[in-house]
């Protein structure tokens, strides 16, 4: 398909169909695909995907159109519903197969395989096809099979043991992120080998390992550990990369704001324009203004000036709502932001201006519901605007009659098999 | 044929501290010819990043050879017209320009997206900022310390019996960025490909962040519920946490979500009375008595080292793994299989594990070659290799100074 012309409206990935075969391990990475123009089939199970029992729900109705988690990461998708376990499934797959530019799956590794539907068999069927696998911890390895979960994945990549207090247990985010991380990563090696296809004819597969991904978060802390021998800490509200302790959380009249204290060209003006700030209210001493910042290295300085640096900062800060804090950051051109809510983040007047949000109407709940618009902003190939999940198999007349061009006999066959 | 997925692509990079040069990491991993321009008299931030090395003003860092394996370096004064010059030499080799300065400081050189059509019309400029290039607060001096807690992941992240929350370590939003900005990129690469059109990306951190948090939006916007930290407990999973286990700091991430897992949680722990104990018979009954739990489930973990409950659980089909540290990282037999780290020898920094990218490709490699550049390391080789610059025109160029 890669030769029909391609329209402005199309967005990057315009011509080109998804197989989504995912779980909630790559929901996101079928969802960013149809934001980018693709045709995104999700195929589910007859009876829906296991996702649709993801809270939170709307209205907290436990309801499997109602999941507000499989409706944020499958808008945009088509859904049909097969069977691919059983011979009739495997079989319809295969024909679509045919026709699509990439397939995405997050089994356990090796099941794919044993269906006969691996990437080696999908590919004798369409050599362009780019298979894309995500799975925890990749397609190999003594871990392929570990039994995981989000929590797993966050665990083992090393963010965790460095979130937390130091003396309470490590922490995730409670919003888990890992899978959502691979997905993202998925979708980075699949748009690579989408690269080289077009260059060379070939299809590929790409192997993700949400793991992999997770462990990035963890910046330079395990070379530090080969290179100091030093394993990096939780420092609760204090960052720990540099060594010694710098403060990133810093509470104010009415909760926190996050602002780091960096040495050299990197946090010179800031700490300048900060200093200028606590001046002009009284609260900045003839120390504070005397410090040569540009040559203020964090790494040498002595814990007594740090922690006057930061007394006073923590001083001036309580004496402001974090509102006041973050518009004065703005306009002095500090490096300040405030710790803000979701419920903060949906009053923000940045994203309003950008036209962020994306209204989307459900009919079915007889509601419009607001998700988070484009990830990025791009003259011609824009992200589509999004729409509303699909319901289960709400598209299996347009793929199994008209496109299949298969019977309603034979679907009602395949129905009573519980293949469709 | 080609080797690398994305050989033959040329990227003039302008990026700096951790959200761009990450972005192009994906590139330049995939085969990209990416030319990182650097300023000798303002060094990156990542540059200054400890440990580090090297002697004279050619600042190496641990995590700026981390952050840019694979990169070249060309030293450019900015400030000098000549070096303007090259710079817009670079624009023209190109098929992408990439930068996340704030907003503005592109067009303050002349590089803005007007100008850089002009001197190459199918020209990809690839922009990252905080909060875009557009709207009230674009021109916000912000990093990812302290975006990550404007986006909302530092309000999600925390003990709830304390009053403020702790946020993730380091500065999440560099993380979610880079995958979703190198997407759109090769999106616009394979685009321009097909039309000969070049275009203009903007990606605002915010908002490819934002991504990351849909259902929570969702919810806010359905339900009028604020998500909130909430330590490690899932809205539905119980137990679900970490737990701590016998030697200095050493803990276990459990995760159980059905009735299978359960029962075999409780014979495993020996406790085949909780199955009839009503406060945790059922899923509901345990999560109203989470932290009855957890605390039980702390005096059985506390006494076994973490790799015994892991391989007990796994065995058994329950989710459990180990709370690694960077210590535990280099040692995962997974790890070692998967080779996600590469060893890189670093001439100021000695030889060590620099992060690789998390896939693989059955067809065109993606392991990280060579460590992050000296800075203007490849200066010379850049004008005279890629730009194509006589020898003569070059020294005059390093005469007058463009290079720094």
């Amino acid at each position: 398909m890669t030769n029909q012309k391609q329209d402005k409206n199309m967005g990057a990935l315009g011509p080109y169909r998804v197989l989504d075969l995912t779980d909630e391990k790559g929901f996101l990475c079928g969802r960013l695909m149809a934001d980018l123009g693709a045709e995104v089939i999700k195929i589910e199970p007859p009876g829906g995907d296991p996702g649709r029992s993801l809270p939170p729900f709307y209205k907290d109705d436990p309801h499997p159109e109602k999941s507000l988690y499989y409706l944020a990461y499958n808008a945009s998708k088509k859904s049909i519903t097969l069977d691919i376990e059983t011979t009739d499934g495997q079989d319809i797959f295969k024909k679509l197969v045919k026709t699509a530019d990439f397939v995405i799956e997050s089994y356990r590794p090796g099941h794919m395989d044993n269906l006969g539907l691996g990437y080696e068999d999908l590919s004798r069927i369409n050599p362009r096809v780019v298979v894309t696998s995500i799975s925890p911890f990749g397609q190999t390895g003594p871990y392929r099979n570990f039994h995981s979960f989000d929590l797993l994945c966050s665990a083992m990549s090393g963010h965790m043991f460095i979130t937390g207090d130091p003396d309470r247990a490590p922490l995730h985010i409670s919003l888990p992120q890992a899978y959502l991380l691979g997905s993202a990563e998925a979708l980075m090696a699949t748009m690579a080998a989408h690269y080289y296809r077009r260059k060379t004819g070939l299809g590929q597969h790409a192997d993700v390992a949400i793991r992999d991904a997770m462990i990035k978060t963890t910046v330079n802390t395990v070379p530090m550990w080969e290179y100091k021998n030093e394993i990096t800490k939780r420092g609760g509200v204090f960052w720990t990369l540099r060594g010694e302790k710098q403060r990133v959380l810093w509470p104010c009249k009415d909760g926190a704001v996050s602002f780091g204290m960096h040495g050299g060209g990197f946090g010179a003006k800031t700490n300048r324009e900060l200093v200028k700030w606590m001046d002009s209210e009284g609260m900045a001493s003839d120390f504070l203004k005397t410090i040569d910042w540009e040559n203020l290295d964090m790494e040498t300085a002595t814990p007594e000036l740090y922690n006057e640096l930061s007394d006073a900062i923590l001083r001036f800060f309580q004496t402001h709502t974090k509102k006041e804090l973050a518009r004065e950051a703005l306009d002095r051109g500090v490096m300040l932001s405030p710790v803000q809510t979701v419920a903060d983040i949906s009053e923000s007047t940045q994203l309003e201006a950008r036209d962020f949000w994306d209204e989307v109407e459900h009919w079915d709940l007889n509601v419009r519901i607001r998700y988070p618009g484009a990830f990025i902003q791009i003259t011609e190939t824009p992200c589509l605007k999004t729409t509303r999940a699909p319901h289960i198999g709400e598209h299996n007349e347009d793929i199994y009659i008209r496109e299949l061009k298969m019977t309603s006999e034979e679907l009602a066959i395949l129905s009573g098999a519980r293949v469709i | 044929m080609c080797r690398q997925a994305l050989e033959g692509v040329k990227i003039a990079d302008f990026t700096w501290a951790a959200a761009g040069p990450l972005t192009m990491s994906y590139l330049a991993h995939g085969g990209a010819t990416v030319v990182k321009i650097e300023s000798g008299t303002r060094s990156g931030a990542s540059r200054s990043f400890p440990p580090r090395g090297g002697e004279g003003g050619m600042i190496s860092s641990m995590m700026f050879s981390n952050d840019n394996s694979d990169k070249l370096s060309i030293s450019i004064n900015m400030k000098n017209p000549r070096g303007v010059e090259v710079a817009k030499k670079l624009v023209l080799w190109a098929d992408v320009v990439a930068e996340n300065f704030r907003p503005g400081t592109m067009e303050k050189w002349g590089l803005g997206y007007a100008e850089l059509k002009k001197i190459n019309p199918s020209i990809i400029m690839f922009r990252s900022s905080a909060r875009g290039q557009t709207g009230p607060d674009s021109k916000v001096a912000e990093n990812g310390i302290t975006l990550q807690s404007l986006t909302g992941f530092t309000s999600l992240t925390g003990y709830p019996d304390k009053n403020d929350p702790t946020p993730p370590w380091g500065a999440y939003t560099d993380l979610t960025a880079p995958a979703l900005g190198a997407v759109m990129l090769i999106g616009a690469l394979d685009y321009r490909a097909k039309t000969g059109k070049g275009q203009c990306l903007d990606l605002s951190q915010l908002e490819a962040g934002l991504q990351f948090l849909a259902p929570a939006i969702l919810d806010y916007h359905v339900n009028h519920l604020c998500a909130r930290r909430m330590g490690n407990a899932s809205s539905y999973g119980v137990p679900h946490g970490v737990y701590r286990c016998s030697g200095n700091d050493r803990w276990c991430a459990i995760a159980i979500f059905d009735d299978r897992e359960w029962k075999a949680f409780c014979r495993i722990m020996d406790k085949p009375e909780w199955l009839d104990d009503p406060r945790f018979a059922t899923a509901i009954a345990r999560k109203k008595n989470e932290s009855e739990l957890d605390h039980l489930i702390n005096e059985w973990t506390v006494k076994h080292p973490v790799e015994e409950i892991m391989n007990l659980l796994q065995d058994n089909n329950i989710s459990a793994g180990i709370v690694e540290n960077s210590a535990d990282i280099l040692n995962d037999p997974q790890i070692k299989e998967r080779q996600f780290f590469e060893k890189l020898e670093h001439p100021h920094l000695g030889s060590f594990f620099h992060h690789g990218v998390g896939f693989r490709l059955s067809k065109t490699p993606c392991n990280p070659r060579t460590p992050g550049p000296i800075l203007g390391q490849h200066t010379e080789h850049v004008c005279r290799e890629l730009l194509g610059l006589g020898k003569d025109e070059y020294e005059n160029l390093v005469d007058a100074g463009a290079f720094t």
